[in-house]
């Protein structure tokens, strides 16, 4: 059902990263070096979290996979090619810690921005912004406009946007940060009916570890200055329910995700 | 969801409003008719601001011709008595009928027809505040798309930005009433090469466009830059083109500045035409009328005044239009949250 047709980019991984390193400001006093020698591997339909202390780098191991940011070397291929000709494709698409949703927009129209960036015929937009609202259950909000709405809806609406055109990949950057404990368990849940109903390859940015370890299929470790990737921890507790959060396995894997982070100091 | 009660009181009140019947047993029918309501209800809201703005503006008006006439009855008492209020007479100014004409003289002025004429004066101010209107308008029009455009050039690289917003500023410490009859000397010498005839008012319009210009740039400029930069780097991620950015989000980011400078520009564009007209010697104008009756005050002074008040009255119509369109476009406040 997917726009992905028989293509021969779904063999390729999701991501393949070899050996990519960033200076910000090579050569100047505020020379800052983000990330080294990174490798990193994800395979379609993959959901993998980027966790570590903050100012390690994720975020902007995100952006080197979303092509916002360039590597200083090494290479970073997405659906085996270049990140910037996979951004130039369409096949990711990011959520951002804040909604980001336009103001003037109401909902429907915000979540047809990206299908309209890239020509969609009216008709077709709308059709598919109610399916994206049925998807994160928001239908009756559609003519409302972001500032009506809470942070966690929004988020849901910028979740709705990010797979309007049905992407690959999804880059998430510390999507549920902003979300009080409750709303963003709830959102967590959300978000896994999602994916398994698409079967879309997540890259999750976070600093939770429970997030992390209840949400992906494997935990990526980083540690700060450079940033590296110390530990990629394979996290396979089956299909989640809202008793996987009590589940001795979900524990073991917390503690040996903390473990890996305090090893990266 | 909707309480039986609220409902109940909704139907009756949409009964009474509009004699329909109240058979909405469909909820996506009856939420429509709360939604008519509703925005029935925000016109009501709108009409009864719209009429207390106007009895406030009557009230302010009384209050400034009362504040008027006091001060000039202590003016002429001080005038009459100078040599007994040695002290007063010599902080503030004295007055008399000449200086300062009585209000009621002032508000028959309007409606006299001056010596030589058939028509009464507030008809030939008028028409004259409507010849200022089409020159102001035409050089916001220019202004607006001059000023937007430099806005958005210079949105396109921070270095042409440093480089140029200084002349943009420049620019506006030239004294307007130097380059006014330059400009209306080149267009009518030099813009023949025009499909069509350039007439004077043009080159007033031009005057009013070079006060526009400029609050439009520096507003539109900030508010071009206003998005955050995860709004640009949501775009990029979407390979938005520049065009495609520049309209989706940066233009509708910046409508509450340009907002704020259009009514900056407005007014500015009203008083940029009634000084081009006065220093270009333009004819039949509000700038016309101002420099005619001061040549003749001493014959008529309220005149003056009327030609002042209908200058005041042309810059609040201007705001007040721009007001309007962006109530329309911007001005969509108060929506409650949901949560």
């Amino acid at each position: 059902m997917s726009d992905a047709g028989p293509d021969m980019n779904d063999q390729a991984p999701a991501v393949e990263i070899r050996g990519a390193s960033k200076i910000f400001n090579p050569g100047r006093h505020n020379e800052v070096k983000a990330l080294e020698d990174i490798d990193l591997h994800i395979d379609q339909g993959d959901f993998v979290t980027l966790i570590g202390p903050s100012g390690c780098g994720k975020s902007t191991l995100l952006r080197l996979i979303a092509a916002l940011v360039d590597p200083s070397d090494g290479t970073v291929l997405v659906n085996g090619k270049t990140a910037d000709a996979a951004r130039l494709d369409r096949d990711y698409s990011m959520v951002f810690q804040r909604a980001g949703l336009f103001d003037w927009r109401n909902v429907s129209r915000n979540i047809e921005l990206p299908l309209e960036l890239m020509g969609w015929k009216a008709a077709d937009r709308r059709r598919r912004s109610a399916e994206m609202l049925e998807l994160v259950k928001l239908t009756e909000f559609a003519r409302h406009h972001p500032a009506e709405l809470s942070g966690g809806m929004q988020q849901r609406i910028a979740i709705a946007r990010a797979m309007s055109f049905h992407p690959q990949l999804l880059l998430m950057d510390e999507p549920f940060g902003a979300l009080d404990e409750m709303t963003r368990e709830h959102m967590q849940n959300e978000l896994l009916r999602i994916c398994s109903e698409t079967r879309i390859t997540v890259v999750f940015v976070t600093h939770s570890i429970g997030e992390a370890v209840f949400l992906s299929t494997e935990v990526a470790v980083m540690s700060p200055r450079p940033g590296r990737i110390a530990a990629v921890i394979d996290n396979d507790l089956g299909p989640r329910t809202d008793a996987t959060r009590d589940d001795p396995a979900f524990f073991s894997n917390v503690t040996a995700v903390r473990d890996a982070l305090r090893g990266g100091h | 969801m909707i309480d039986p009660a609220r409902q109940a009181s909704a139907e009756t009140e949409i009964d009474t409003a509009d004699g329909a019947p109240a058979a909405v047993d469909d909820p996506i029918v009856f939420e429509q008719l709360l939604r008519l309501q509703a925005a029935r209800e925000q016109r009501r809201a709108r009409m009864r601001r719209t009429g207390r703005q106007v009895v406030v503006l009557a009230v302010f008006i009384c209050l400034l011709g009362l504040a008027y006439s006091a001060y000039k009855a202590v003016g002429t008492a001080i005038d009459d008595a100078q040599s007994g209020w040695p002290v007063i007479g010599s902080i503030l100014p004295e007055s008399d009928d000449l200086k300062m004409p009585p209000v009621l003289d002032i508000v028959s002025g309007v409606f006299e027809e001056p010596r030589g004429t058939d028509e009464p004066f507030w008809s030939i101010v008028g028409k004259e505040a409507a010849f200022t209107l089409r020159e102001a308008a035409v050089g916001f029009a220019v202004g607006v798309m001059v000023g937007l455009s430099i806005a958005v050039v210079l949105t396109t690289s921070g270095r042409l930005e440093r480089a140029l917003v200084p002349h943009v500023i420049a620019s506006q410490t030239i004294p307007l009433i130097a380059i006014a009859p330059i400009i209306v000397i080149w267009g009518r010498k030099s813009f023949d090469f025009l499909p069509f005839e350039w007439q004077d008012w043009m080159s007033v319009s031009i005057i009013a466009t070079y006060l526009t210009f400029f609050p439009v740039t520096i507003n539109g400029l900030r508010g071009l830059q206003s998005p955050r930069p995860e709004n640009l780097e949501l775009m990029d991620s979407y390979a938005a083109r520049w065009g495609q950015t520049l309209w989706r989000l940066r233009l509708p980011a910046s409508l509450p500045y340009l907002f704020a400078a259009f009514k900056i520009a407005a007014t500015a564009s009203v008083v940029g035409a009634i000084v081009g007209e006065i220093s270009a010697g333009v004819k039949g104008g509000l700038g016309r009328r101002v420099l005619l009756e001061a040549q003749r005050y001493t014959t008529g002074p309220e005149r003056l005044y009327v030609a002042v008040l209908g200058a005041a009255a042309l810059g609040i119509f201007v705001f007040a239009v721009i007001s309007t369109i962006e109530y329309g476009l911007v001005g969509r406040k108060g929506r409650e949250t949901v949560t």
